[in-house]
């Protein structure tokens, strides 16, 4: 291993301009001529327009333009579209109403975007917006889902019956029936998955410019996948051609998946600056980032397990409401359904599994991925099941979970639910985290606790999941409408220095560093000679972006294929120069050698035959080293491990206290365990927020309770743990890099470790079901309703 | 428009503003100080985090009238030339930080802590960061960072 190649935990090269506060995010960014936007929003969840009067607003001072739902129709701007089409049961596909980015005859959720005033100033912009009248009529909103499911329910679309997206469904329902059948114990669960707001720190922002003179587009926007934008923004909705619309994305502050998608602002913004035309800036204020970010999870499930007299397991039923908000997001679909019940057999060998998901429009913000999307709700659904399971039957939580393991000579192990497993060792990570979380110790610590009146609990989860959203021909046969390979391009210099242009976008992931170590280990250079570049259409040929843990999964073997055709193109450059025979020229540690011989050329000798070619083998090779690839894997990565939390409970209060968390991981080959480290961190840290502080509520009229940092309860630092967190890895098998995706595991291993140590805690006293977030006041609740 | 003056990282600076701009605007919008965020609009995140006159502040919540006359200081103060401040150092050497969104909020309310407590616990860096919201990194390695930049400013 070299000092900055793989393995090798490098300090990361960003870090030096974020904290010089040099870093430039879209808001420390102007232009020339930059005027202001100021979006004018819904106030109700949902209400029909009868008029926007903009005549006093044009005249505020400042104020260039206010354009309205009816101007962008009138252009024939098209609608926000969704990357992935679901089909219900009977073959049909969703229900896709339209979702035009200003509203035109109805508004739909608090936040819905009314008008845009583009002004001199924001706070112009903004006090001119306080000037538009805009006439509503009402209607009753559609916020819980089995009202929304009701006949008699007011409709989000009118053209959406029952406010049902869709009716899907996998796996094979006369199995499980079957195996239901001949169970000795059935355990069933009910339980909600909470909803939750993403809340990167960096608002959402966006500078779009428009150049008469040759009709270019540029628009800064915070996404994590500037390809993407490029084409739903300029394909389907403003039909501008990619070669005239570029998409930068520079540094972004945080995504954890609200990044991902193709908001509507984007579309107003690049349209309008060529009415202006004038460059025009929007950052979102935090209490619009509440009401506009799309959400996360919000889903309602009744499951049920069927095993045997031994606590086998013979089946799974799973059936789940899944709230879609007011429109569909960019990958709103997919995410309650492939990313959800194609998960469905955990790391266990359950045999027969059926998963239906309904879901549902209503008038709140869209839904849509947020870290884990989909793993974590399905995780948290068969870990509490799982623990409830050995707690009816009388085994211990370890050896239910021990018994129904897939074991580690049963892969490839194809699952009921559409996946094939490539490699992995559960049984493995559950003891590792079984002896660092000192299990074999946890009744003596419980009864030191009982002792001062506390009540401890002590609560497993192994969990797997899907990473490295590719495999394209996966992906369309379940829907998805584009491919999901990555690109790169590797770039040597005369000199030898190294540009790589990479498809996927880094948002915290430290994608410069990690990325620049791969490059060092492939040519033997270090890493100094390294720069990574993305988040820019005009320098980066293409790209998927970064989201599904798929960055060093998808984007990092793309740089390695390209990393490798530089090699190959070196090995002639150098066999020509040295007169000698490919075959015979080796490389390693930067250095070219004829083998058997001490004729060597450096890395950056080669680079520089490459451009200077005097003495090249012209005829046969062109000059420069310069190359692209493209890699598209075969299959998912498949991350796995073990969480496990233990809990103080003062039952006076009902304060939760995690007196250890230990999470054991299997991300395949880690390449900076600095960063993986972090990443898990950060990834439990909104897993044990989402179990203990967070959660999303609207009121019944669709108004946002929890619309700002006063009343959503982000985690702060006292309210966290210091976290124990380990890997032991199984390399990777779906990708030359065997690594297999370290971003989203935290956060889906986690809630359910958290809420089963709560119920073990209090189980003596009778409480057995809590819902998330449990909060202090909920669990005492708990305690004095048992 | 009413004339503001104040002393930013050691230079004098003088500008008219609107008497509704806030000390976060002043820095960002009118100085080019960029490193200084605005997170939130509540006064919770803590991005916004500078020091006037030696003290933390959130600049989202002082008007730039308010701070006539003050010593202000943010992150891009901080650094000496190439050479990071040893609490900069802390954070780079122990990945206290990811995007780096809340990064110079955290930095400059850290070393106030240290201004009052220079050999802190554990718990006392945690309960001290209440104001200051971290989305990625669980607070776990900026707490290790803050311990080791108090240190290193000891040594």
């Amino acid at each position: 291993m070299s000092e900055t190649g793989i393995g090798a935990a490098v300090r990361r090269v960003e870090d030096k301009r974020f904290l010089t506060g040099r870093g430039k995010y879209i808001d420390d960014i102007d232009q020339r001529g930059q005027l202001y936007a100021w979006m004018l929003r819904s106030p109700h969840a949902h209400a029909r327009i009868n008029g926007v009067d903009t005549a006093t607003a044009s005249q505020a001072p400042g104020v260039v333009a206010i354009f309205t739902g009816a101007d962008m129709a009138a252009d024939e701007v098209g609608g926000i579209p969704c990357a992935w089409q679901i089909h219900n049961k009977d073959g049909s596909p969703m229900h896709e109403p339209p979702h035009p980015p200003l509203a035109v005859d109805k508004v739909r959720h608090v936040g819905d975007q009314v008008a845009v005033v583009i002004a001199e100033t924001k706070a112009q912009a903004r006090d001119a917006a306080e000037l538009i009248a805009v006439d509503y009529d009402v209607l009753p909103a559609a916020i819980d889902m089995d009202l929304a499911l009701a006949d008699n329910a007011s409709l989000v679309h009118d053209d959406v019956p029952n406010n049902l997206c869709f009716d899907w469904e996998i796996g094979d329902k006369d199995a499980t029936e079957a195996a239901f059948a001949k169970a000795d114990h059935v355990v069933s669960i009910d339980i909600v998955n909470n909803r939750l707001i993403p809340n990167a720190m960096e608002p959402r922002a966006a500078i779009a410019q428009y150049e008469p003179s040759n009709g270019n587009y540029t628009l800064h926007t915070t996404t994590q996948n500037p390809h993407v934008i490029r084409l739903l923004m300029g394909a389907f909705v403003l039909q501008i051609p990619e070669h005239k619309l570029r998409i930068i994305a520079p540094d972004v502050g945080g995504g954890f998946g609200s990044k991902i998608f193709h908001y509507a602002e984007e579309a107003i913004l690049t349209w309008a600056s060529a009415k202006v035309p004038q460059p025009i800036k929007w950052t979102a204020e935090r209490s619009e980032s509440f009401i506009t970010d799309a959400h996360g999870r919000d889903h309602e499930t009744h499951a049920e397990l069927a095993m045997d007299k031994g606590g086998n397991f013979l089946g799974l039923r799973v059936s789940t409401k899944a709230n879609i908000g007011a429109y569909l997001s960019t990958f709103g679909a997919a995410v309650p359904t492939y990313l959800h019940g194609t998960l469905m057999a955990g790391v266990y060998t359950t045999p027969a599994i059926y998963c239906e998901v309904k879901t549902v429009f209503t008038n709140t913000v869209p839904v849509d991925a947020y870290r884990g999307a989909g793993r974590p709700e399905c995780t948290y659904l068969l870990e509490r099941l799982v623990t409830k399971a050995a707690r009816e039957i009388g085994m211990d939580p370890v050896e239910i979970r021990q018994k129904n393991m897939i074991q580690p000579d049963q892969f490839p192990y194809q699952t009921p639910v559409a996946l094939e497993y490539d490699v992995g060792n559960y049984p493995a990570s559950l003891d590792t985290a079984l002896q660092a979380s000192d299990y074999a110790g946890f009744e003596k610590r419980r009864a030191e606790s009982e002792s001062n009146d506390k009540r401890r609990g002590i609560g497993i989860s192994t969990y797997i999941e899907a990473c490295g959203i590719a495999p394209s021909a996966v992906a369309g046969a379940l829907g998805a409408r584009a491919g999901l390979y990555e690109s790169a391009q590797v770039r040597v210099h005369p000199t030898g220095s190294v540009t790589v242009y990479t498809g996927s976008h880094s948002h915290g992931q430290g994608h410069e560093t990690t990325f620049a170590q791969l490059v060092s280990e492939s040519f033997g250079i270090p890493i100094e000679q390294v720069e990574i570049k993305h988040g820019d259409t005009g320098e980066v040929q293409f790209g998927m972006g970064t989201y599904g843990s798929r960055s060093i999964a998808v984007g990092g073997p793309a740089i390695l294929k390209a990393c490798n055709k530089i090699i190959d193109k070196a090995t002639k450059i150098v066999a020509h120069i040295l007169e000698a025979s490919e075959s015979d020229i080796e490389f390693k540690d930067g250095k070219f050698t004829v083998s058997g011989t001490d004729r060597e050329m450096a890395f950056a000798e080669v680079s520089l035959a490459a451009y200077v070619p005097h003495n090249y083998p012209i005829e046969e090779l062109e000059p420069g080293l310069d190359e692209n690839a493209f890699y598209d894997p075969l299959n998912f990565s498949y991350p796995a491990g073990c969480h496990i939390c233990e809990v103080e409970i003062d039952p006076e209060t009902g304060d939760v206290d995690i007196t250890n968390f230990t999470a054991v991981d299997d991300v395949g080959r880690v390449i900076n365990p600095m960063i993986v480290e972090g990443q898990v961190h950060g990834g439990l840290a909104q897993g044990i927020g989402q179990a203990l502080l967070e959660g999303c509520v609207y009121d019944d009229s669709g108004q946002l309770l929890t619309g700002s940092y006063m009343d959503y309860t982000m985690p702060r630092a006292d309210n966290l743990p210091n976290l124990n967190v380990g890997t032991q890895s199984v390399l990777g098998a779906s990708n030359p890099l065997e690594v297999k995706g370290v971003g989203e595991v935290g956060a889906i291993g986690s809630p359910p470790a958290v809420i089963n140590a709560i119920l073990d805690a209090l189980a003596p006293l009778g409480v057995d079901d809590i819902s998330m977030p449990a909060t202090s006041a909920k669990v005492w609740q708990a305690i004095q309703n048992a | 428009m009413p004339t503001v003056s104040m002393t930013v990282n050691g230079k004098s600076v003088s500008a008219e503003v609107e008497p509704r701009t806030l000390l976060v605007q002043y820095l960002r919008e009118h100085l080019g100080l960029t490193g200084t965020h605005v997170g939130c609009d509540t006064s919770q995140c803590g991005a916004c985090v500078v020091h006037v006159n030696g003290e933390s502040a959130k600049s989202c919540t002082i008007l730039a009238m308010q701070v006539e006359g003050a010593d202000v200081a943010t992150i891009e103060g901080l650094a000496d030339g190439d050479t990071l401040h040893p609490m900069q150092e802390a954070f780079r050497e122990n990945h206290g930080l990811q995007c780096g969104f809340c990064t110079p909020g955290v930095v400059m309310s850290a070393l106030d802590l240290v201004r009052t407590n220079a050999d802190p616990s554990e718990r006392e860096v945690r309960e001290w960061l209440e104001g200051n919201l971290c989305r990625c990194t669980g607070y776990h390695n900026i707490v290790k960072s803050i311990l080791a930049g108090a240190k290193a400013m000891q040594g």
